[in-house]
C-alpha cells in the first residue's frame, strides 16, 4: 500500500508543467468541451472502431478456439445441407437438359399404310410452318436400329414378320409454345394413317415439374436451417453479451452509444456466419472431389459426357455471403434483444 | 451547471428517494452531498446522469432541461458529465491506459490526440509510469485515481463522484479529494457525494445535506478544526 502511494506524489511533484496543461485546458471555459473533435477525425476514428472491432472480435473467436469450431461447424453444416441439395438439382436439371434441346413427336403410323401414301404425308407435314423436319423410318430401318441397340438380333430374326410400324419423327419448329404443340398432337390422330402419337417431351417436362417441386423443398428446407443458424448464433451472441456486461455498462456510463456499444457483436456474428460459409463450401467441393470420378464412370457406362458441376465462384461467393450475412442478423437480433436490459445502476 | 427545481424520484413499490428537492450548482463550483446510505444522494446523482428520470420536477444540467432529452441524446449528455463511481467501474480485461482512453474512443479521438490526453490525464493523477499494467495488479488508491484520470480526460465542465473515497483510509482520502479539488481550481464544477464528514469539514465547501430524500442543509459545515485544510 505504502509504496503504491509514492509514485503519485513523485509524479505530481516532477511532471508540473503537463499536468498544468491538462488543467488549463480544462478551463478554456464555455463550449471548450463540446466538439473537440473534427468531422474527418470521427470519420477516421469510426473506421477504427470498426478495424478494431472486427480485429478484437477475431481474435475472441480464436481464444477459445474449441467453441468457436463447434459454432462454425454447425454453421457449416447447416449451410451445406440445403447447398448440396441445390447442387444436385442443378446437376440433375442439366441432366434433364442436354434431352431437352430438340423436343420430339414420335408419329406410328398404320402397319398396313404403303409407303407411297407415308411419303406424300410427309411432304405434307413439312410444308407446314410448325414442324422444322420430318424424318421418316421405314419398319425395316427401325428393325435394323432395334437389333443393334438391343443385342437382341438372333432373337427378332426368329419372327416371321416386323412388329415394328413406320415411324414419322416430327421435330416442332423452336418456337412451338406447349399449346400449340398439343393441338398439333390432336390433328395428327385426327389423320387416317396415324396409329399413335406420342411426345418424346413427356417425361422432360415430367422431370422439370418434380424438380420444381423439389426446388421448393430445398427452398424451404433451406429457410428452416437458416432460421435454426438464426437462433444458434443468437443465442452464442446473447451468451458473449452476459460475459461483457460490465464493459457494456461502462461504455453506456461514459458516453457510449448504441451503436458503438452493438458493433463488436455484430462483428463476432459476421466472423460467425463467415467461417461457417467457408467451411460449408469447403464441405461441398470436398464432396464434389470424391464423386466426381464415380459419377464419371457412370456417365460413361450410358454413353454420356456428363460431368458434375460445383456452385462455381458466383455460387460459391453467394454461399460464403450469405453465412456472413445470416451470422450478422443473428447477432442484431440478439443484440438488440439484449442490449437495452443492460443497464448501469 | 447544475439547477434542481422541485425534483422528486419514487421508484416502483412506493419508495420515494427524493422529495421536491431544489438546489442550483454554480459555474466552476465545489460541493458535497452528505446523508446516510439511503438518503437519496445515489438517486440525485443518478438524476443527472439520466440512469434514473424523476418522477416530478425538472433537471437542469448546463442549462439544459433534462426531460427533454431522449433516449438516444443520453451518451452525448453522459459524454460532458465526469463520473467518479466508489466501486471505480474499471475494466480488468485492458490495461490502465485502455481504461482511462475508452471516453476517447468512444467519442472518436484521433490515436494520437487521444494518446496525448490520456497520458496527460494519468499525470495528473500521478500514474503516469502505469499505463501499461492491469488496473487488477494496482491498489484501491491507485484504481480510484485511475477512474478520476478517465472521468476527466474529456475535460468535462462537471466532475460527479458517487462516495470516491468509500474504501480508502484517511490519508488516501484526503488525497484523493485533493485531487477533486484541483480540478475545482482550474474551473471544473465538482459534485462528491460522500459520508466522510470530517473530510469534508475540513475542506471549507459547500455541502448539501440530505435526510430521507429531502435537502435539509445548505451550506459550509462549521466548526471546523483549524489545524487542518488541504
Amino acid at each position: 500500500m505504502r509504496q503504491a502511494q509514492r509514485p503519485p506524489k513523485q509524479g505530481r511533484g516532477a511532471s508540473r508543467t503537463p499536468s498544468e496543461s491538462v488543467s488549463t485546458s480544462v478551463a478554456k471555459g464555455p463550449g471548450a468541451s463540446a466538439h473537440k473533435t473534427g468531422l474527418n477525425d470521427r470519420w477516421s476514428s469510426y473506421l477504427a472502431h470498426h478495424r478494431h472491432s472486427a480485429k478484437d472480435s477475431m481474435s475472441r473467436l480464436l481464444a477459445a478456439p474449441l467453441q468457436s469450431l463447434m459454432t462454425w461447424l454447425v454453421m457449416a453444416v447447416a449451410l451445406a445441407l440445403p447447398a448440396t441439395l441445390f447442387t444436385s438439382l442443378d446437376n440433375v436439371q442439366s441432366l434433364g437438359q442436354s434431352w431437352d434441346g430438340a423436343p420430339q413427336i414420335s408419329v406410328f403410323l398404320n402397319v398396313r399404310a404403303r409407303e407411297q401414301a407415308i411419303l406424300s404425308f410427309q411432304q405434307k407435314l413439312k410444308a407446314s410452318e410448325q414442324v422444322a423436319d420430318v424424318v421418316y423410318v421405314s419398319p425395316e430401318q427401325a428393325l435394323r436400329e432395334f437389333e443393334q441397340s438391343s443385342g437382341m438380333g438372333n432373337a427378332l430374326q426368329t419372327l416371321d414378320v416386323n412388329p415394328l410400324p413406320p415411324t414419322l419423327m416430327i421435330i416442332p419448329a423452336a418456337d412451338l409454345s406447349p399449346a400449340s404443340l398439343s393441338q398439333m398432337g390432336e390433328q395428327l390422330k385426327a389423320e387416317a394413317l396415324v396409329d399413335e402419337v406420342v411426345f418424346d417431351r413427356a417425361w422432360v417436362d415430367r422431370l422439370h415439374q418434380i424438380l420444381a417441386l423439389a426446388e421448393q423443398l430445398v427452398l424451404g428446407l433451406g429457410g428452416l436451417l437458416a432460421i435454426g443458424v438464426l437462433l444458434v448464433i443468437g443465442n452464442t451472441i446473447r451468451l458473449s453479451i452476459e460475459s461483457r456486461r460490465d464493459e457494456i455498462v461502462v461504455i453506456k456510463l461514459v458516453g457510449g452509444t448504441d451503436a458503438f456499444v452493438r458493433r463488436p457483436f455484430l462483428y463476432t456474428g459476421f466472423w460467425y456466419g463467415l467461417g461457417g460459409g467457408v467451411i460449408a463450401l469447403l464441405l461441398l467441393q470436398l464432396m464434389l472431389m470424391l464423386l466426381t470420378a464415380p459419377v464419371s464412370h457412370l456417365a460413361a457406362s450410358y454413353q454420356s459426357e456428363f460431368r458434375l458441376t460445383g456452385l462455381g465462384v458466383d455460387g460459391g461467393l453467394f454461399l460464403v455471403v450469405l453465412g456472413a450475412a445470416i451470422g450478422w442478423l443473428g447477432a442484431w437480433l440478439a443484440v438488440s434483444r439484449h442490449l437495452d436490459d443492460i443497464e448501469p445502476t | 451547471m447544475i439547477r434542481f427545481d422541485q425534483v422528486s424520484k419514487r421508484y416502483p413499490g412506493g419508495h420515494e428517494a427524493l422529495n421536491r428537492v431544489s438546489f442550483e450548482l454554480a459555474d466552476a463550483e465545489m460541493a458535497f452531498l452528505t446523508g446516510h446510505s439511503g438518503a437519496g444522494k445515489s438517486s440525485l446523482l443518478k438524476l443527472m446522469m439520466l440512469m434514473e428520470r424523476p418522477t416530478q420536477g425538472q433537471v437542469f444540467i448546463n442549462g439544459q432541461n433534462l426531460n427533454r432529452l431522449s433516449s438516444r441524446q443520453i451518451p452525448q449528455l453522459r459524454r460532458h458529465i465526469g463520473v467518479v463511481f466508489q466501486n471505480h467501474q474499471l475494466l480488468f480485461d485492458r490495461s490502465v491506459y485502455d481504461n482511462v482512453a475508452l471516453p476517447l474512443v468512444i467519442e472518436g479521438y484521433h490515436p494520437k490526440e487521444a494518446g496525448r490526453r490520456v497520458r496527460a490525464a494519468l499525470d495528473k493523477v500521478g500514474l503516469l509510469g502505469k499505463e501499461k499494467q492491469n488496473p487488477i495488479v494496482l491498489s484501491g488508491g491507485e484504481q480510484q485515481r485511475v477512474g478520476i484520470a478517465r472521468a476527466v480526460v474529456n475535460k468535462p465542465r462537471l466532475l460527479l463522484a458517487d462516495e470516491p473515497t468509500g474504501n480508502l483510509d484517511p490519508a488516501l482520502s484526503a488525497e484523493i479529494m485533493s485531487l477533486f479539488q484541483q480540478f475545482n481550481d482550474v474551473g471544473v464544477s465538482v459534485l462528491i457525494a460522500s459520508h466522510d464528514i470530517a473530510l469534508i469539514k475540513r475542506l471549507k465547501k459547500r455541502v448539501l445535506g440530505l435526510s430521507k430524500g429531502e435537502l435539509v442543509h445548505d451550506g459550509v459545515l462549521q466548526h471546523a478544526p483549524s489545524t487542518a485544510t488541504a
